[in-house]
């Protein structure tokens, strides 16, 4: 890669807003796509663009993570040098671990300072898309600009309890930043993937924690928008931004069609945990339409418009519409499901019947039995 | 003190050519033949190894092996990454008094004495990687210890018929083998010999050596080793393997293994939690089963975009099968697209073939012309049609 990066990944910000699925994980480990974690698309991003040095930030119910990227190989980042370096919370006996993510950053100056790479990618795991982080860093160089912020142009609410938005002009340079206005009609906002040179933010941070500021959204980007040089990069591919339960599902819906599955997943790899798992079965009498299905999966029944994760079974006489299966979860026979997303390893015994509707799919927690 | 040494270190003979396979085997060996939608054939030896506590493991390659070195790595998906043991490539090198390939199964074992005696190992497996099956090598080891015995045979019943193909032993009620026949004409028993051999290591290297100083030898197992101990009186076992082995060194073999993957209650179960196969994995998103697609007893991997119609068959990952298009009775390797309305009947078609519009592959079954083969990376031109049987390894564009 021309450039030279680390890559910072926060894996705990914004769980609040989907708490049914990040009760017992972080936002970084929430299961998508058939076989992949939300952290594998910010990862991937990085890796695909040459960075060989991710931190990745945890605050709390990290196991699942940490279980997840194991050493790091599934993604080539098992290395001697760098890799993947989990950050957990630092706290002396007088700290609790970090409440906003200035203090987060804080707390991770120790590994920002060891690093000798010029620039640093800040990453949230909420946003889906194909980013060029390359593209990015020539972008940031070629404006000399002290920190560039992604956005893309969405129409319409947010549903996340917290966005900016960015008011770029011709040239890029972004002269206001909002937190959560209100929203009328297209507007461009921040999708939390943010460049600036290492140097550059243990500056800010030292600056922030001598004056005892707490936002860096609030206290930082907004207040000096005027004064420092603050550039935004136009993304003009899918972005898909899982801040609901709703959206969650709308997201993971939009990859029945062949041209997001093209867009994310073609031309580059997008790595995640390797589960050897045996190729999918389908058995006679199953009937599969419009679904993406994952390895170990064992179809008896009937399959539409669903995404069944990794080792799903589902048994003979089943009608299965319009679901999210996790990982494991095993339906038995002549089972109804309809706009139902099932967290993993949960059991739906024979003959039950349940429906959700696509505006509030119904919610099975992880390991429940039905 | 880390005790530098390992009770039992298998060599696994991989250099074999395949030559029954045609097509499938022309430019990489035998063992890397893809199998099973996402597996290759050594990853059953190499899996029974690593779930057998066997980490040791030597491959011996020789034919093509540029594809199967790539293939087998650091180890790692074996978990056959160590930093003492874990898995070599052995290859025929060149020494300072001479340099050689490996003549016969024997001298292969021999060429890399040096590499076993490293390990400082008690006992010697030797594997061959030509067979699928799940078998548990330590149960194996287990018996060659009660029993005393300075070679241990895995063995297995086969029908009667078939038995002049194999190595067949003949053995008292005890199990030890007082005669070893290699593709008799008139087999006096069924029960042959699966080309698993465990040795007591010094045993193995005394005889190796002994075979080698024989001028008219030809520095194979079956033919020369393992009848000089039983002449010479040594203490060898047969050991009764119960359960599904299945050589895949032809093209009809290949392919009704592949097809016994099928089904709910398959005659081979690649998915068995408790015997799993490692394999290295593809990089793909899940597989995409279109409104237009009819899929019904497959095996499919990730990666692949059916919009067509798939029976009882085998997809590895990536493979597309456009609308309108038919995969029936068929294997079909990594990476291959079948375009609209071409017919894929009764065939196996290797990676990266591209059938283009209507073309028609094979024949179906019960005509008995046999299973068409397309070799990897070419491409059947539109229209064009391939009888049952045949054997395709290069671009074709019809008769």
């Amino acid at each position: 890669m021309a450039h030279s990066a680390v890559g910072v990944i926060f894996s705990n910000i914004h769980d609040e807003n989907i708490p049914e699925l990040s009760k017992h994980r972080t936002m970084a480990s929430i299961p998508f796509g058939g076989r992949y974690r939300l952290i594998d698309f910010a990862l991937s991003n990085m890796v695909n663009s040459g960075i060989t040095t991710v931190g990745i930030v945890t605050k709390y119910n990290y196991q699942s993570l940490i279980d997840h990227l194991g050493s790091g190989k599934d993604w080539d980042l098992a290395r001697k040098d760098g890799g993947i370096i989990l950050l957990p919370p630092y706290s002396d006996e007088t700290d609790v671990p970090y409440t906003n993510r200035l203090e987060a950053l804080k707390g991770i100056t120790g590994f920002l300072r060891h690093r000798n790479e010029e620039y640093v990618v800040i990453s949230d795991c909420d946003g889906i898309a194909r980013v060029d982080i390359d593209d990015l860093l020539g972008f940031h160089e070629k404006n000399g600009a002290e920190i560039t912020m992604v956005y893309h142009e969405e129409e319409g609410a947010i549903g996340s309890s917290y966005y900016m938005t960015l008011s770029p002009d011709e040239t890029g340079r972004v002269k206001s930043i909002k937190i959560n206005p209100t929203l009328k009609g297209k507007n461009n906002v921040y999708v939390n993937i943010m460049v600036m040179t290492r140097e550059f933010l243990i500056n800010v941070i030292q600056d922030a924690t001598v004056r005892g500021l707490s936002s860096f959204g609030k206290d930082i980007l907004t207040k000096h928008v005027d004064t420092l040089k603050v550039y935004g990069y136009r993304f003009g591919g899918y972005y898909a931004g899982v801040n609901s339960i709703q959206k969650y599902y709308q997201h993971s819906m939009e990859l029945l069609d062949k041209n997001v599955r093209s867009e994310l997943f073609g031309a580059r790899d997008i790595y995640t945990k390797v589960r050897d798992s045996a190729p999918s079965k389908y058995i006679d009498g199953a009937i599969v339409k419009n679904s993406l299905i994952s390895d170990g999966c064992i179809v008896e029944g009937t399959v539409e418009n669903c995404i069944l994760f990794r080792g799903v079974k589902v048994g003979k006489g089943s009608v299965i519409k319009n679901s999210i299966i996790m990982q494991d979860t095993v339906i038995g026979t002549g089972v109804t499901l309809d706009c139902v997303i099932t967290d993993k390893n949960v059991v739906i015994r024979d003959r039950r019947h349940l429906a959700g509707c696509t505006e509030l799919p119904y919610f099975i927690a992880k390991g429940r039995m039905l | 003190m880390i005790q530098r040494k390992k009770e039992c270190v298998a060599m696994l003979l991989a250099g074999g050519q395949g030559s029954r396979l045609y097509a499938l085997t022309n430019n990489i060996a035998k063992p890397a033949v893809a199998f099973g939608a996402k597996y290759r054939i050594i990853d059953f030896p190499l899996s029974n190894c690593i779930n057998s506590g066997i980490d040791t493991v030597g491959v011996l390659t020789q034919y093509e092996p540029l594809e199967l070195n790539e293939y087998i790595g650091n180890g790692q998906p074996w978990d056959l990454d160590r930093s003492f043991g874990g898995v070599h490539i052995l290859s025929p090198y060149q020494a300072k008094k001479k340099s050689s390939w490996y003549e016969g199964t024997a001298n292969a074992i021999y060429q890399n004495m040096h590499f076993m005696q490293k390990y400082n190992p008690d006992y010697v497996l030797i594997l061959s990687g030509d067979h699928i099956y799940k078998m548990d090598y330590a149960k194996m080891l287990r018996a060659h210890k009660e029993t005393g015995a300075d070679c241990t045979i895995a063995a297995i019943e086969v029908p009667m018929k078939e038995a002049s193909r194999f190595g067949i032993l003949n053995t008292n009620p005890d199990g030890s083998i007082y005669e070893f026949e290699e593709k008799p004409k008139q087999p006096k028993s069924n029960l042959a010999s699966m080309g698993i051999y465990i040795f007591t290591a010094k045993k193995l290297f005394q005889y190796l050596e002994a075979d080698e100083k024989k001028p008219d030898s030809s520095k194979d197992f079956g033919k020369d080793v393992l009848p000089a101990m039983l002449n010479a009186g040594e203490k060898m076992f047969s050991y009764r393997f119960k359960g599904y082995w299945k050589d895949v060194g032809t093209i009809a073999s290949l392919w009704e293994s592949n097809m016994d993957l099928l089904g709910s209650d398959p005659a081979f179960d690649v998915a068995d939690a408790d015997w799993k196969i490692h394999s290295r994995n593809p990089l793909a998103p899940p597989e995409y089963i279109a409104d237009t697609a009819s899929v019904n007893n497959s095996m499919i991997a990730l990666g692949c975009e059916i919009d067509g119609t798939v029976e009882n068959s085998v997809l590895a990952a990536n493979v597309v099968v456009e609308k309108g298009a038919l995969v029936k009775d068929s294997v079909i390797m990594a990476g291959t697209v079948i375009r609209r309305g071409a017919k894929v009947v009764y065939a196996i078609i290797d990676e990266n073939v591209t059938v283009e519009e209507n073309a028609a592959i094979g024949q179906d079954k019960k005509e008995n012309a046999g299973i068409a083969v397309l070799g990897r990376d070419i491409r059947v031109k539109s229209g064009a049609s391939v009888a049952g049987g045949k054997i395709i390894d290069k671009d074709y564009e019809g008769e």
